[in-house]
């Protein structure tokens, strides 16, 4: 797994079962973006596409985790959001990127949307087993 | 791990445990005889002692040898210090990994190596001074990146065109980095100043790609979502000609062909607000 | 009855709702409930909601938005969205989330002072 290697520490676990957990998620990426030393507009552009992983994770993925981490030199330094689900999975995540596809609530703009506003995106998911979405911002 | 690698580094670390002190003034001896850079003995031995210290930690923990500097986060942060330290000083990053491939010996010296402790040493050692390296180059890039970051405010200022106007006149090339620290500039000052209409005007700017039209259509549609408007100005015909070619679509903007233009448009649109402003409601 | 969370008051023929510093699901949907109620009930012609401390719209949020502006057009009033901040206007537009058919303020004194225009 090249998202956890040793080059990144984590830094907060946040289950997402419940509604308020979608808040919980919000604020605990809102506040390591802030410790990390993000601008405000930085700052914003990471909350909301967590929401958006996070949001999918509760309403497809029935429910999952979402996990910060510092990412440390080498490559450079960063914030990375992983959100993770045992749900359905993904039958076509190419589709699922594009934006207009939709399957729930939102205007079909909720994965494409948060990898454009990050600077690196990956996404891995098996029909049957689940769903992982990793974001990252370099910080400096 | 494998009984005799395991036995090696057991080995390895009942040297340097033991041999602390020897190491520590073999290294610092070493340094000060290449006199580069200008740090005195007993700050060099504080250092290396940390090192050794994190070192003999981070061997006693389950990573691969050539991970162990890497991984072993003390270890790595105690050899980026040292990197980072010898770097204000003025050390090349060559000197720098050298001091630290010269452990190698030093550790050395003090056992009587089988090959495979001796290879096990070297792992590690060389994965430390990459590690040095690697923090030379980053603090670099660190530097160029915010230098960069100053340049380009300083190359994009917003001005206070007339009442509730901005503009921000743009000169040279727009890459995306600079478009975006544009966006954002004018954005913030739209929301301080509570601006009716902002300009951009690209007189100045030579060429247009598809990346920074984007950028542009974003800051038209972000002022809008802020109940501001926003006009286009000094698109030059060759501009036109590739904005066209592009295939992009400009006619949702409100584009002006040169900064007056702009501004007249500008002062009729906050007028028409004042306007509505001062009726009396009902 | 107002919901507790968001507050709706109503100056003549217009309503005004403060949204609060998040916007969670729940919230919004029975924000949406009131709001509807209320446009019938007072025949109100125009809605301000007042975003100034909303931090964050996302694409779901952005979705409510836009539903609670057309449904009050069905009702016969207008939605001005006022005081986005810059921060958000950014990240709608980069998620090309440019809200069509929903007017904008700077802030609520801007909506309610263009109301009375042509």
């Amino acid at each position: 797994m090249t998202h956890s290697d040793l080059s990144s520490t984590s830094l907060q676990t946040v289950p997402i079962h419940t509604e308020e957990d979608l808040l919980t998620a919000r604020h605990a990426v809102r506040a390591a973006a802030l410790a990390e030393g993000l601008g405000l507009v930085a700052q914003t552009k990471l909350v909301t596409a967590a929401s958006e992983l996070v949001r999918n994770c509760y309403v497809h993925g029935g429910g999952g985790v979402l996990r910060i981490e510092r990412v440390l030199p080498p490559p450079r330094r960063g914030l990375r959001i992983v959100v993770a689900d045992q749900g359905p999975g993904i039958e076509d995540p190419d589709a699922a990127l594009a934006d207009g596809y939709s399957t729930g609530p939102g205007l079909g703009h909720g994965l494409g949307g948060a990898r454009r506003l990050v600077d690196e995106f990956e996404l891995r998911s098996e029909p049957g087993r689940g769903t992982t979405v990793v974001i990252t911002r370099w910080t400096a | 791990m494998p009984g005799d690698r395991q036995a090696a580094r057991e080995a390895v670390m009942r040297a340097i445990a033991g041999n602390r002190g020897r190491i520590a003034s073999t290294w610092v001896d070493t340094q000060l005889a290449r006199a580069t850079p200008a740090i005195g003995g007993e700050e060099l031995g504080e250092e290396v002692q940390a090192i050794i210290s994190c070192l003999l930690e981070g061997l006693g923990r389950d990573l691969p040898d050539d991970r162990v500097a890497t991984g072993h986060a003390p270890l790595r942060e105690a050899v980026a210090d040292l990197s980072r330290r010898w770097a204000r000083l003025g050390a090349s990053p060559t000197a720098i990994a050298t001091a630290v491939f010269s452990l190698k010996p030093a550790i050395l010296g003090c056992m009587a190596p089988q090959a495979e402790e001796a290879l096990l040493v070297g792992r590690l050692i060389d994965a430390a001074a990459l590690v040095s390296f690697q923090t030379y180059v980053d603090s670099r890039e660190e530097i160029i990146q915010r230098q960069n970051r100053q340049l380009l405010e300083i190359s994009t200022p917003v001005v206070h065109l007339w009442h509730r106007v901005l503009a921000v006149p743009l000169i040279g090339t727009l890459d995306s980095a600079r478009a975006q620290i544009v966006m954002e500039s004018l954005l913030q000052a739209i929301q301080d100043h509570q601006a009716a209409v902002a300009i951009i005007d690209i007189t100045g700017v030579p060429t247009v790609d598809t990346v920074v039209a984007q950028h542009l259509m974003q800051t038209v549609t972000a002022t809008r979502l802020m109940g501001a408007d926003c006009v286009l100005s000094g698109i030059s015909p060759r501009i036109a000609q590739m904005v066209a070619q592009l295939g992009i679509d400009l006619s949702e903007i409100t584009t002006r062909s040169s900064l007056a233009d702009a501004l007249t448009e500008a002062m009729r649109l906050v007028q028409e607000e004042g306007r509505t402003e001062r009726t009396p409601a009902g | 009855m107002t919901s507790p969370d968001i507050p709706i008051i109503r100056l003549g023929e217009v309503l005004v709702a403060g949204l609060s510093r998040e916007l969670d699901d729940k919230t919004v949907m029975l924000f949406a409930d009131e709001l509807s109620r209320r446009i019938g009930d007072t025949r109100a012609s125009t809605v301000v909601l007042d975003i100034t401390k909303v931090e964050v719209i996302d694409s779901f949020a952005a979705r409510m938005l836009m539903e609670i502006a057309a449904m009050a057009r069905l009702l016969g009033a207008r939605v001005v969205l006022a005081g986005m901040r810059y921060s958000v206007a950014i990240t709608l537009a980069e998620l090309g989330l440019a809200l069509p058919g929903v007017e904008t303020a700077l802030s609520v004194e801007h909506a309610l002072n263009r109301r009375a225009g042509p």
